[in-house]
């Protein structure tokens, strides 16, 4: 029994592999929870906005509705309707629930809390939120449904938009950082949260992370008055609770690429005596909390846009300006010489 | 290592059995999923050669635009897949007497390339060890530097691929009534709003 953990084949192979395998539980099982407490959120904030109490009966406050939620999805029968693609119709649900579980890979939560340290982080998340739109698209066609197909067409159209901007904007981080790797985009946030300096790409970060996770006033793919549900129309069951999570899990993903790009991620506002008592990893779950809360709020506050403005905004507005805002980033950076120094 | 190797044939089978069913499956949505997972396993392999820059690019662009953009189109089209299969058996002969014209030509320059060894080291950029330098920056400083006219005239290329799809598409038609935002913020209440004062039963 002993001589089972020594060699090469443990200390090379079966440890690191183990070890891998708690830290992401360490990483998946506090996501879940969050997901599940994030619908509650939802639901209370919006609740609140509207004068309403939200939901309060399942344990003190409402407090247990979330697995309440869960276990009723859990029960339920999962339809598979006649004319579907039966292996795409149970893959999408399965891919939209896996891509928004591996982006959180690369997420650093505290000085050198992150799984995975790789040197092109960031392209890494921007690939992985970009594969988001297959888990939709799929779903649309395999239903063999007209509201999940023009749902997932829309839904399509406009992540592929959207994403434009996004990478406009990651580049105009990246100019100021000088790396890919999202612990030095965090550390070089020290002096300054780059929410200050490229504040109005921050404000379009966070619109094109509306518009990229199909919140509202972007929830197109869903519109209830017009597509009855969207893509997910077909769905019941567990299937459709993956897609809800993942869509949840999303949402705190593109929070979460919001406080390690813009608000500083585990960095305290200011460095000094009580601030920076506080662990990092409990601020960037607070700031993570604020980015959400603004996800919420949009959402008692504005009208669904149409969709030729959403697709105008995306492609007339955000395009061109990140585009500029780029130019101008390294025209600055260049002509006051603060260009970052490669490591 | 053995776990190095493993991978990259896991990775290879899977990726050439992928592009063998993009051609032979019947439906074409399966086929550019087929092809998507082709990238991926792509984008694996340049990851074990330590190119992960590429790989990210890869995924970034033929997966999440390229091939989302090709599954917009394929899902939509009406396609007769049997008409279609009648038409591949009468072109086989002479489809498949150019694909080996082709592949007995990349053999004969593939097989017979050899670099002179006098010119080894005189490139424009000796590949860095990994070590000091990851592959991001050392294609920046090789794209922007010594190939910065042909990275400008790629780009030209696209600019002009980009233009010529655009203007086949554009159309402009009659009585189409189109939204004009600034139009609508450029309106003044002192030049839609008119207070009247309307003496009794006399109407404006």
């Amino acid at each position: 029994m002993a001589d089972l953990f020594q060699g090469v084949w443990w200390s090379g192979y079966a440890l690191p592999a183990l070890t891998v395998v708690v830290y992401i539980f360490a990483i998946t099982v506090p996501l879940l929870v969050a997901v599940a407490y994030l619908t509650y959120a939802e639901r209370k904030v919006i609740g609140w906005m509207q004068l309403r109490k939200g939901p309060n009966v399942v344990g003190p406050m409402g407090l247990f509705q979330p697995f309440a939620d869960g276990l009723k999805l859990f029960l339920k029968e999962t339809v598979i309707p006649s004319g579907a693609n039966r292996v795409l119709f149970i893959i999408a649900p399965v891919l939209t629930f896996i891509l928004a579980m591996i982006a959180w890979a690369v997420i650093p939560f505290d000085e050198g809390w992150v799984l995975a340290d790789i040197n092109v982080g960031v392209l890494y998340l921007f690939a992985v939120s970009s594969l988001g739109v297959y888990g939709i698209i799929i779903a649309g066609w395999a239903s063999n449904s007209k509201y999940a197909f023009l749902g997932a067409l829309r839904s399509a159209a406009q992540m592929v938009s959207y994403e434009v901007s996004i990478g406009f904007v990651l580049v105009s981080v990246l100019l100021c950082v000088g790396s890919l790797n999202l612990s030095h985009i965090v550390t070089a946030q020290q002096t300054i949260w780059f929410a200050i300096p490229l504040l109005p790409m921050f404000v379009i970060f966070i619109i094109s992370a509306l518009a990229e996770t199909n919140r509202a006033p972007f929830d197109l793919p869903e519109a209830e008055a017009e597509l009855v549900s969207g893509y997910n129309v077909e769905y019941s069951a567990m299937a459709f609770a993956l897609f809800f999570l993942g869509e949840y899990a999303n949402m705190i993903l593109m929070s979460g690429m919001t406080v390690v790009l813009f608000l500083g991620g585990w960095l305290p506002p200011l460095d000094i005596a009580p601030f920076n008592w506080i662990p990092g990893v409990v601020w960037f779950a607070l700031k993570v909390a604020f980015v959400l809360f603004i996800f919420l709020w949009v959402r008692a506050t504005f009208p669904r846009f149409r969709y030729d403005q959403l697709m105008r905004l995306g492609w007339k507005v955000f395009l061109p300006f990140s585009m500029a805002w780029v130019v101008l980033t390294a025209g600055v950076l260049i002509a006051f010489g603060w260009l970052p120094t490669p490591a | 290592m053995a776990i190095a190797s493993f991978v990259f044939y896991l990775l290879a089978a899977v990726l050439v059995a992928c592009g063998a069913l993009v051609i032979t499956v019947r439906n074409p949505v399966h086929s550019v999923l087929f092809l998507v997972l082709a990238f991926f396993n792509a984008a694996g392999l340049f990851i074990l050669l330590g190119a992960e820059f590429l790989a990210m690019i890869l995924v970034i662009v033929y997966v999440g635009a390229v091939a989302v953009l090709f599954l917009f189109v394929v899902m939509m089209l009406d396609i007769n897949f049997l008409d279609m299969r009648r038409g591949a058996q009468r072109y086989a002969g002479i489809g498949g007497a150019v694909g080996l014209v082709l592949l007995v030509e990349i053999l004969l320059v593939v097989g017979a390339w050899q670099l002179d060894p006098a010119l080894a080291g005189t490139g424009a950029a000796p590949t860095p060890a990994a070590a000091e330098m990851h592959n991001t920056r050392a294609l920046g400083n090789l794209i922007y530097t010594d190939y910065v006219y042909l990275f400008q005239g790629a780009g030209l290329v696209l600019l002009v691929a980009m233009m010529g799809a655009i203007v086949l598409t554009l159309r402009e038609r009659e009585g189409v009534k189109r939204q004009k935002i600034a139009d609508q913020i450029a309106r003044r209440p002192e030049d839609e709003v008119k207070v009247v004062k309307v003496s009794n039963r006399a109407g404006i």
